[in-house]
């Protein structure tokens, strides 16, 4: 869910994007970045540990945990809560660790 | 290779602070990296009011800082921005390396600042990796940065001054707040924010710490219970609280990767909220062409942060261009304006760090510096 009204804070979103998270369409605004987008979309588990599948979401959303790799547009381990989301991007559930040959 | 004569690394308040200093005293090739496509650092999200002893930014908004310091930037198209550029390594000949849009780039400065900020602690409970577990920074950057709700009902642990501020910013969302819960027996945090909190109607639980968290695809409860002096669980006292996030404000420790590299001498400060280099009066390092400010020299504020990025600044630059009147006279104003932002019994524990990581002493030991630099 976004905010509308805020006390101290004007949020002035631009016009409607749309991407896909697993095949599914989801809709964002420009300058939100994809994991921010997803948590308004109700999608908090991003990712899942490696060995034990556990879900995962981020803590720190700000590039430093690394809880939130993602495949986008094939690229995997993209850090999902500081790259912004485009139209027309791509995003899917990493599986593994990801393979850096797919796209260069 | 490009070479120049300042790097700043992080463009947060300390390093934005830094090169509009070190401009300011005559440093010519400036380079300022910033790895966000934005700059402001964790300013960019503080919507509550500073205030503090130091007159600079007192009632002024973080967000409002931020673009103090932007509009400050802009008129000195001199100094290089580099953002969207994460800074990669320190290398043994002071190279520093970066990366930009997926290439690669050295450039090798005489002196560097990094700045390079801190990240947050986690606390260590069952299933504390659940999705709508978060740092308290991470829920502000949800909801004051994206204007996206991180939750419903939400369980803050912890009553330093995040805790108690971020607590209070969901109540400005909209979001419901269970309870803050704290270990200790005091509210950290100064008055005025717990009594915000308070009048709202939220229980501020001291002794209470987090005993684990349950549920399958995301968080969906907490169990809290009481703790004694000696920070032994109360029998008796669990409670299970349906809620749909956590918010661990639970303290931060110093990035400090790059200082590692730059085979910097450490010190385990708990003051200052972990390992930080080890430097002198005016925060140089072990090696002498690296300097340290702001929260990746150890945990305080944004205002101490700025006073700390221009110190610096005003350092490297006296290492590069001849020694000036105006350089002293800087020197010595901004060092009395950080003696005054400490004073008191609110800055004790940061003075009681300084004073261990300065001269090292009963400082703990450092667990990093290789020998090529030594």
């Amino acid at each position: 869910m976004r905010i509308k009204d805020h006390p101290i804070l004007e949020f002035k979103r631009g016009e409607k994007i749309t991407f896909s998270y697993n095949g599914k369409k989801i809709t964002a605004y420009p300058g939100e970045t994809i994991a921010s987008a997803l948590h308004a979309a109700g999608i908090r588990k991003l990712t899942h540990s490696q060995k034990h599948q556990r879900p995962r979401g981020f803590f720190c959303a700000i590039g430093n945990c690394s809880s939130c790799l993602m495949v986008v547009d094939g690229e995997p381990n993209v850090k999902t809560c500081v790259v912004e989301v485009e139209e027309g991007m791509v995003v899917q559930e990493q599986q593994g660790k990801g393979d850096l040959s797919a796209k260069v | 290779m490009q070479k120049c004569e300042l790097a700043i690394v992080g463009g947060g308040p300390a390093g934005l602070a830094a090169a509009l200093k070190a401009r300011e005293m005559g440093l010519e090739e400036i380079y300022l990296l910033e790895r966000d496509n934005f700059l402001g650092g964790q300013l960019v999200k503080q919507t509550h009011q500073f205030f503090g002893s130091h007159k600079q930014f007192a009632g002024i908004r973080g967000i409002d800082i931020a673009e103090i310091f932007k509009d400050k930037l802009e008129d000195r198209p001199e100094i290089k921005v580099l953002k969207g550029t994460v800074a990669q390594g320190y290398y043994e000949d002071d190279v520093l390396g970066y990366s930009c849009r997926n290439k690669f780039f050295k450039l090798k400065p005489e002196r560097t600042i990094l700045a390079t900020g801190a990240s947050e602690k986690m606390l260590s409970f069952p299933n504390n990796d659940l999705p709508g577990i978060y740092g308290a920074g991470a829920v502000q950057t949800l909801m004051n940065q994206y204007g996206i709700i991180p939750g419903e009902k939400i369980l803050m642990i912890g009553a330093g001054n995040i805790g108690l501020i971020v607590a209070y910013q969901l109540l400005q969302a909209g979001i419901e707040v269970e309870a803050v819960i704290e270990a200790t027996g005091r509210i950290g945090g100064y008055a005025v924010h717990a009594s915000k909190v308070r009048r709202a109607g939220i229980p501020i639980l001291t002794h209470h710490t987090i005993k684990g968290a349950r549920g399958e695809e995301e968080v969906e409860a907490a169990i809290i219970q009481e703790i004694d002096e000696d920070w032994q669980p109360v029998s008796g006292t669990e409670q299970e609280m349906e809620i749909d996030t956590i918010c661990l404000a639970v303290g931060l420790t110093p990035k400090v990767d790059l200082a590692i590299q730059a085979g910097c001498q450490m010190a385990y400060v708990a003051e200052l909220g972990g390992d930080v280099p080890v430097r002198d009066e005016n925060l140089q390092t072990s090696n002498p062409r690296v300097y340290t400010a702001g929260d990746s020299a150890g945990i305080e504020e944004a205002t101490a942060a700025i006073l700390e990025g221009e110190l610096a600044a005003v350092a490297a630059a006296a290492d590069i261009i001849p020694e000036s009147s105006a350089i002293d006279r800087e020197r010595t104003e901004i060092k009395e304006k950080l003696a005054d932002l400490r004073r008191g019994p609110v800055g004790e524990h940061i003075r009681r760090g300084l004073t261990r990581v300065r001269r090292n002493q009963n400082a703990g030991r450092d667990r990093y510096t290789r020998s090529w630099k030594s």
